[in-house]
């Protein structure tokens, strides 16, 4: 799947939820997409001023009288993705990401220098696309994080960190190999042998921190298959790893 | 064929627009009421091609220039118009609603759904809209068949790209180039930069 392609569904928000995660990720470190991003988008927004419609006249009462009891957001913390993280924001995750890093070399045990390194380097990463990064810190610094480590293969390995208080789950992959053409990596919570579709991972990466989709609710296990681009509702090849949960 | 079209573009010149909504970032209730009468025509014509019904149009256009207001102090022109975020944001709310109200039934017709094409024709008095009707029907005509259809199921109907292809019986990759390159020759086309 080429991501790249993916501007024109992106900016008439076509993509289903799954996908415009994805891409948002993608977006965040791709400068040509994210100009031609952009464009598209305010060519979406033409298309808008061609179907003007004028309101009813209590509509612009109601709407006035609505706001003098909105309070407004602070002018600080970004809206939106695009334009990377801000000051204030990146010192604030790094400060998660240093109170997660030692929750998680505490769980490991061994090898903290390195492993500090390797999750610094995905949250890192995972810090532009700030929306995720803020969900994937939570569960990160959760008092009863817990890690477990294991080899996908190939040389890549995963760590699947739990948040039994906040019921989420999120996956840190390092030197996966990317999926063949047309294919995706797919999460999977394996609910005693049924697996539950947990999200994508961004094809284009191979070291990615993933918060996985839904909650963890009773699931004791979590995998990786391959899927067709777009993903599946049930995985459709045996998986690369499957990895209990820990307690 | 690319055939540029320049003609007086907006509902209003963008950098009054851009000028109120950095005074409604601080709070200044006239301004906003200025971006109110500036925006609302567009934004409920958003809304409404999506969601189709008066009432939750209504609610939803409400919904949007609150945040509008809400969200001020955040906007920021580096990032593109004001007319942009703000039209983006209504546009990305229509479909929210209509996607989890999901009147699947109707939805999976083709048929209905080929049939219900955008009121370009709807009458407002405002000569600027008027001429961005003509702009965008216009360009419209410059798309292949295949490209028009989908960038309109998915923009003025809210549909994802998976839908359009079903709608339209084409394979899901299709789709997304088809989306890709109808808005680059509707970009091309309007002279839009970003």
């Amino acid at each position: 799947m080429d991501l790249h392609l993916m501007t024109g569904a992106y900016a008439l928000h076509a993509l289903p939820d799954e996908e415009r995660e994805v891409f948002e990720r993608h977006l965040a470190g791709c400068e040509t997409c994210a100009q031609e991003t952009a464009e598209l988008s305010a060519t979406a927004a033409r298309l808008g001023l061609a179907v003007a419609v004028a309101p009813a006249a209590a509509l612009r009462e109601q709407v006035l009288r609505r706001i003098t009891t909105v309070r407004q957001q602070s002018p600080t913390a970004p809206v939106t993705a695009r334009a990377g993280r801000t000051v204030p924001r990146g010192r604030l995750l790094s400060r998660w990401a240093l109170a997660a890093c030692l929750a998680a070399a505490a769980a490991l045990g061994g090898s903290t220098v390195w492993q500090h390194q390797r999750a610094q380097d995905a949250l890192d990463r995972a810090s532009r696309a700030e929306r995720a990064a803020d969900d994937i810190a939570a569960v990160l610094a959760a008092p009863d994080a817990r890690t477990r480590a294991g080899a996908l293969g190939d040389g890549a390995t995963g760590s699947v960190v739990v948040s039994r208080s906040r019921d989420k789950a999120v996956f840190v992959v390092t030197g996966m190999a990317r999926p063949p053409g047309g294919k995706v990596y797919q999460l999977w919570f394996d609910d005693d042998g049924t697996m539950r579709s947990a999200g994508l991972m961004d094809p284009a990466r191979t070291d990615q921190t993933v918060l996985m989709r839904g909650a963890v609710d009773g699931a004791s296990g979590m995998g990786v298959t391959v899927e067709p681009a777009g993903g599946s509702r049930r995985p459709t090849s045996a998986p690369l790893a499957l990895m209990d949960l820990p307690a | 064929m690319k055939e540029a079209v320049y003609i007086g573009r907006n509902p209003s010149p963008d950098s009054d627009l851009q000028e109120l909504v950095g005074r409604v970032a601080l709070g200044d209730e006239k301004a906003f009421a200025s971006v109110y009468d500036m925006v609302v025509s567009p934004v409920l014509g958003v809304v409404r091609a999506v969601l189709r019904d008066q009432a939750q149009s209504e609610e939803v256009a409400q919904e949007v220039l609150v945040e509008v207001w809400r969200t001020a102090p955040r906007y920021r022109a580096d990032r593109g118009t004001a007319i942009n975020w703000i039209l983006t944001l209504a546009h990305r709310r229509a479909v929210d609603r209509v996607r989890s109200v999901e009147a699947a039934a109707a939805r999976d017709h083709k048929a209905a759904l080929l049939d219900r094409t955008p009121e370009y024709d709807e009458v407002t008095e405002q000569v600027e809209a008027r001429l961005e009707r003509e702009q965008v029907r216009r360009c419209m005509r410059t798309l292949t068949e295949i490209q028009r259809q989908a960038v309109t199921l998915a923009y003025y109907r809210g549909l994802t790209y998976r839908q359009v292809a079903d709608a339209l019986t084409v394979p899901l990759g299709t789709v997304k180039t088809r989306l890709r390159d109808g808005l680059i020759r509707l970009r091309d086309c309007l002279g839009v930069t970003a």
